[in-house]
């Protein structure tokens, strides 16, 4: 990564830490920085503007949840996906990166493994919803991600999910 | 690092009396280790005797050494320097062992430093206190003063042998994780250091997430997973020169789980595909990559027999994760795991005769063992969460990764018997420990 690119991110990371994420810098910032090689950063806009990466983020919504070693969809996750894919159809220039979680209560590699298959369901649903399938890759972070930190339940449930994370 | 030359010291002691009332009567000293419960056997190990001036800086600190490496394994127990009645200053004066007797020592190591400008030489002698005898040979190591600590290993490998009959496991490194940073974003770079927690290494700069990295059969080589691209991807790395390289570059493909067969010749790994996890071999050499399993099941962990004919692996196709073995010859996986619970990350023993793995029960995560039809299973430890063993080269200890709730990881070991389970000196935080084979 380039000294640039660097610059670019961390401003890119600040500006999403400072004021347009709903629950707390870390959710963004891990999405920024854990993508940074393989996706650029872009401008996030004012959440009021529609058309605007913070405006998806936060009004869509961008995080569907999963049960325990499941990539199921819940009747909640498809009324989410079913937004994106209706925002992603209007606006086709943006590029999309869906990053597959798990909570802790795993072994490293299976939840990387277990991380994939959530996101490709979610790749696969937003296909069938008419997304095109080029603009979509997909990641997995198993557990070495989570948006929440504790030994609870609570966490465990926040923390197994899929993040679609738009850029131009 | 120069390479060790030992050579039989010249039995000085040879021709010598030796302490006849007890020597004829006694069993020489051989320690069991496949006892259920063992006493440690008290032993001393006063500094080595420096032979001049420059070998003074080593003499204690190698001796220092080998005692932690006897005492970590809970078969030997230290008597403290400072509880010693006789003294050891000259390498080749006979041994006075009714002064090891006073204090109730079973076993002697005495030990001469001499250096010689960039040159170290260690000699030692292993001694059975009750019957006066000396097992077996002394020994001379030779090497550069920046080896002294693996000469002190290598000593302690002998000492291990002639007291086990077994192969030893110190003259050997442990790749790992180190972790730092907050929990949400945690820095994890690859690093090596020798199986006691000394010489740490950093191997990545930890700009990219990385784990899981590997050493190969002959410990020159790494495989390790890293976020390099914004996608996990697995890296062979040459220890020696630190050069890396991707293995397999197809965008949108993730690989990882990666592990050397016995030859060091191919890798077997996984790479998810649509959500589909499956198991493929890679040929180093001519670089053809074979599929090995072709199930929309995640198929991954897996480890090479030590013959090389059959892999271990988990895979969740009948529901949750369970242990499977399949020859490397055609294609059927068989199910070993019986017990209740899901396991993961089967690791095959470097003696071919028992299977660790991580197992997961009622919100609890265990080390254990299995055979390789997974009869015979035995849970080594319990926590909030364990995982991922690795063998020591002799396959006598388990070496893992522990996480308690608001504790940072650590590596522990345990041994296959479930006893002496301790944990591994770090600088921080580290986890994904992977042991090499003993150093040639």
């Amino acid at each position: 990564m380039n000294l640039l690119t660097k610059a670019v991110l961390l401003v890119a990371s600040l500006a999403l830490a400072a004021c347009n994420n709903p629950r707390g810098g870390e959710d963004d910032y891990t999405s920024g920085m854990g993508a940074g090689g393989g996706i650029g950063s872009t401008a996030l806009g004012d959440p009021n503007d529609p058309t605007s990466i913070a405006y998806f983020n936060q009004t869509i919504g961008d995080t569907v949840n999963f049960t325990v070693d499941s990539s199921d969809l819940s009747p909640e996750g498809i009324t989410i996906l079913r937004t994106q894919a209706a925002w992603l159809n209007r606006y086709p220039e943006y590029q999309i990166l869906i990053e597959g979680h798990a909570d802790e209560r795993g072994t490293r590699e299976y939840n990387v493994a277990l991380g994939a298959r959530r996101a490709a369901r979610v790749q696969q649903f937003l296909a069938q919803e008419g997304v095109n399938p080029g603009r979509i890759r997909t990641v997995s972070y198993g557990k070495e991600r989570p948006i929440e930190v504790c030994a609870e339940q609570r966490c465990w449930d926040l923390n197994r999910r899929a993040v679609t994370v738009v850029s131009r | 690092m120069t390479e060790l030359k030992r050579r039989p010291v010249l039995g000085l002691l040879a021709g010598l009396a030796v302490a006849p009332k007890v020597a004829m009567a006694q069993q020489p000293l051989r320690i069991e280790i496949t006892e259920g419960v063992i006493e440690p056997v008290p032993y001393a190990i006063p500094d080595f005797v420096p032979e001049n001036a420059a070998g003074a800086e080593y003499a204690a600190s190698i001796a220092r050494v080998i005692a932690n490496n006897l005492t970590n394994t809970g078969l030997l127990r230290e008597i403290p320097v400072t509880a010693h009645v006789g003294r050891i200053t000259n390498f080749d004066a006979p041994v006075q062992f009714a002064d090891w007797r006073a204090i109730s020592a079973r076993a002697l190591i005495t030990g001469a430093v001499r250096v010689n400008g960039q040159q170290i030489s260690v000699k030692f002698r292993l001694f059975d206190v009750v019957s006066g005898q000396q097992l077996g040979d002394g020994l001379q190591l030779d090497g550069s003063t920046q080896a002294w600590r693996r000469m002190a290993h290598r000593v302690s490998d002998q000492v291990y042998m002639r007291l086990t009959g077994e192969t030893g496991y110190f003259d050997s490194r442990v790749v790992f994780i180190a972790e730092s940073g907050p929990a949400n974003n945690r820095r994890k770079q690859v690093a090596m250091m020798d199986q006691d927690g000394e010489n740490v290494q950093y191997l990545t700069d930890g700009t990219a997430l990385a784990f899981a990295p590997r050493f190969s059969p002959s410990g020159d080589r790494i495989l390790f997973t890293s976020y390099e691209t914004g996608f996990p991807r697995i890296y062979l790395m040459d220890v020696a020169s630190r050069r890396r390289q991707v293995l397999g570059d197809q965008p949108g493909e993730m690989t990882f789980a990666p592990r050397f067969s016995p030859d060091g010749q191919s890798v077997v790994y996984s790479l998810s595909v649509d959500g589909r996890t499956d198991l493929y071999l890679l040929n180093l050499g001519s670089g053809q990559r074979y599929q090995l399993t072709t199930t929309d099941a995640i198929d991954t962990a897996p480890s090479f027999s030590p013959d090389g004919s059959q892999i271990v692996f988990e895979s969740d196709r009948t529901g949750n994760s369970q242990i499977y073995t399949m020859s490397l010859q055609g294609g059927v996986a068989y199910r070993i795991s019986q017990g209740q619970g899901r396991y993961s990350t089967p690791v095959w023993s470097p003696r071919g005769d028992l299977i660790a793995f991580t197992k997961q029960h009622n919100g609890r995560f265990h080390i254990g063992v299995m055979r390789t039809d997974g009869s015979s299973e035995r849970l080594l430890t319990a926590s909030y969460l364990d995982e991922g063993p690795t063998w020591s080269p002799n396959g006598r200890v388990i070496m893992f990764t522990r996480e308690e709730p608001g504790s940072n990881a650590s590596m522990m070991s345990v041994d296959i018997t479930g006893r002496n389970l301790r944990r591994i000196p770090t600088p921080g935080p580290a986890s994904d420990p992977s042991w090499s084979p003993l150093l040639p």
